[in-house]
């Protein structure tokens, strides 16, 4: 705006102009904190475990034995990194197999807004909010072999308690059923937000013409929550991508290492023996399959808007 | 007819109190393993204790190491909380209300934190955190935390502040009030919902962390409460009665916490999981 214009101007381009200035320092005040934070704390050592990823560093004073893919390679051909593949896949599976299901079923029971049901909602979220190291823990005594519940119901049985957190096969098995106990109440939730949205003169409609309640679900309720089927499901996997707190008090990986998660992997082999490069590398991997997770869930969520 | 209803009825309820049973079944074990001598608690893990001892639980009550825990915990959750507010609240009021060169961008680059695990970059973190001498401090824990979770509070905010009215805001400027002024008068007070879905989420993030602090703190004085469980646990091995009594104390206050402010964390929940 040239300056003959502006003194040409009525009184309301001089609050435009000032406007502008109180927009420039709103930009220039409130935006470089978060700006800042951000990138000190989260940009930057994303840049960096790329960086640190191609040296052999054990932390201290600057990386300078570069080693190229050699971190990469080493992880790669470590079993007990695969093996904490598989248990994180496992994780995942049994989150979307076993607990989407479930709790759809759930939310589907206790989604209309009665008292009851209020109840019954707020007792299945509960141990969402509990930590995780917390309930880790509680659960480690339930399975306990020596004073567990676990050995009491063996006992009952006239078994020999099994200790079932030292067991190679039982471990992880333990350990999904104690994250089924943790989050399915979550996923119930946004199943319900998105239930109670749902029109209720289409499940009328639907049951007028005929329809048994099953086919109301089938072909009503379900398809029409799709979006947030959609959202629990990537949640479901972005959550098993960084299990970690429950596994530590549960079996901190053991026994023999069976129990590993990929970021109990990174914790373990990465920082508790501080190969820096070596666990940037695994931070790395991590970080691929969290993108590439992302972007296969935008690539399905534009198709099912289309 | 009646049965024929009756009978959907009573296997719906069967299996609603079937996983009551469920979630509830450990925590009462552990509420109740806190009253048990550790002789009960082999013979009977999951009953009413016979008698309640409550001397497991005084003794942790008397324990200053105990509330020392707690206490830094409520001051590193205090403090995130506050942080988040503040930094997340007046950058999504930015991309809100103004327009400018790269605001998308900007916003885009802030929003990433979305989409990828803490734990990628924990071991790059413990290395920033150390050059920048803040190891085994509050800060430690609370500056990466609040970095974190910026990503989703911007978009809450955001989401919350486009909703309101824009008549309010050309009145007020017409009135000669500007943005950062407007933004302490009227979207902050206009925006508690959202201040309170926002703030009981970094609350409940940051007392439940543990990861972080197990990185970033050595000293115990600065332990926060998961990090003391932990020690505690390592400390009283096969006495399984003292660690259920730590437990039940430190869930006892999120519970309590839960249900006063179960509304924000369902709507945040809800609101972050739709919207993003």
């Amino acid at each position: 705006m040239s300056n003959a214009a502006s003194i040409r101007a009525s009184k309301s381009n001089s609050i435009l102009a000032d406007l502008m200035s109180s927009k420039g320092q709103a930009v220039l005040l409130m935006l470089p904190p978060a700006f800042l934070l951000f990138t000190l704390f989260v940009a930057l050592p994303l840049f960096d475990a790329a960086y640190y990823s191609l040296f052999k560093w054990n932390g201290y004073g600057t990386p300078t034995d570069f080693v190229g893919l050699d971190n990469f390679r080493q992880v790669l051909n470590h079993g007990i990194f695969w093996q904490s593949v598989r248990n994180t896949l496992i994780v995942l599976a049994v989150s979307l197999f076993i607990q989407l299901p479930l709790a759809l079923g759930l939310a589907l029971m206790v989604y209309e807004k009665t008292p009851a049901n209020t109840l019954f909602r707020l007792v299945f979220f509960l141990p969402y909010i509990l930590a995780e190291i917390a309930s880790g823990l509680i659960w480690s005594f339930v399975f306990d072999g020596n004073a567990g519940v676990a050995s009491a119901l063996f006992k009952s049985l006239g078994m020999n308690p099994v200790f079932i957190l030292a067991d190679r096969h039982w471990a992880f098995l333990a350990i999904t059923l104690v994250v089924l106990w943790k989050y399915f109440g979550f996923h119930m939730m946004i199943f319900v937000a998105a239930l109670q949205s749902v029109p209720k003169e289409l499940l009328e409609a639907a049951r007028l013409e005929g329809a048994k309640r099953w086919e109301v679900v089938r072909f009503v309720q379900v398809p029409l929550i799709g979006a947030a089927i959609g959202v629990s499901a990537f949640f479901a996997v972005v959550g098993s991508l960084q299990l970690f707190d429950v596994v530590i008090p549960l079996t901190n990986g053991g026994p023999s290492n069976s129990t590993h998660t990929i970021v109990t992997y990174l914790y373990t082999f990465g920082l508790t023996r501080t190969r820096i490069g070596f666990g940037s590398a695994v931070g790395v991997l991590l970080f691929i399959a969290a993108v590439g997770v992302s972007i296969f869930y935008q690539r399905q969520t534009n198709r099912g808007s289309k | 007819m009646i049965s024929a209803r009756l009978i959907p009825q009573l296997a719906r309820l069967a299996i609603l109190l079937i996983v009551v049973t469920f979630v509830i079944g450990p925590l009462t074990v552990a509420v109740f393993g806190g009253f048990k001598t550790n002789g009960e608690l082999l013979a009977n893990p999951f009953g009413i204790p016979s008698h309640w001892n409550t001397e497991f639980y005084s003794a942790l009550l008397n324990d200053p190491g105990f509330w020392k825990y707690l206490g830094n915990s409520l001051i590193i959750s205090l403090s995130t909380v506050v942080l988040t507010l503040i930094v997340a609240a007046a950058a999504a009021y930015v991309f809100a209300q103004i327009r400018f060169f790269g605001s998308k961008m900007l916003m885009s680059y802030l929003l990433a934190g979305l989409v990828f695990p803490f734990a990628t970059a924990i071991l790059p973190l413990f290395i920033k955190v150390r050059d920048f001498g803040l190891l085994d401090s509050y800060w430690a824990v609370i500056l990466p935390q609040t970095a974190f979770g910026l990503s989703l509070s911007i978009l809450l905010f955001k989401t919350f502040f486009e909703q309101l009215p824009k008549e309010l805001f050309e009145a007020a400027y017409v009135e000669g009030c500007g943005y950062i002024r407007f933004f302490w008068r009227f979207t902050l007070p206009l925006s508690t919902p959202i201040l309170a879905t926002v703030g009981v989420f970094a609350f409940v993030q940051s007392w439940n962390n543990f990861l972080l602090p197990l990185v970033v703190i050595n000293s115990r004085d600065l332990f926060t409460w998961p990090l003391g469980m932990m020690q505690f646990r390592g400390e009283f091995l096969v006495e399984w009665n003292r660690v259920l009594a730590f437990i039940t104390l430190t869930i006892l206050p999120a519970v309590v916490f839960f249900v006063a402010a179960q509304k924000y964390i369902v709507a945040g929940l809800t609101g972050g999981a739709v919207k993003g």
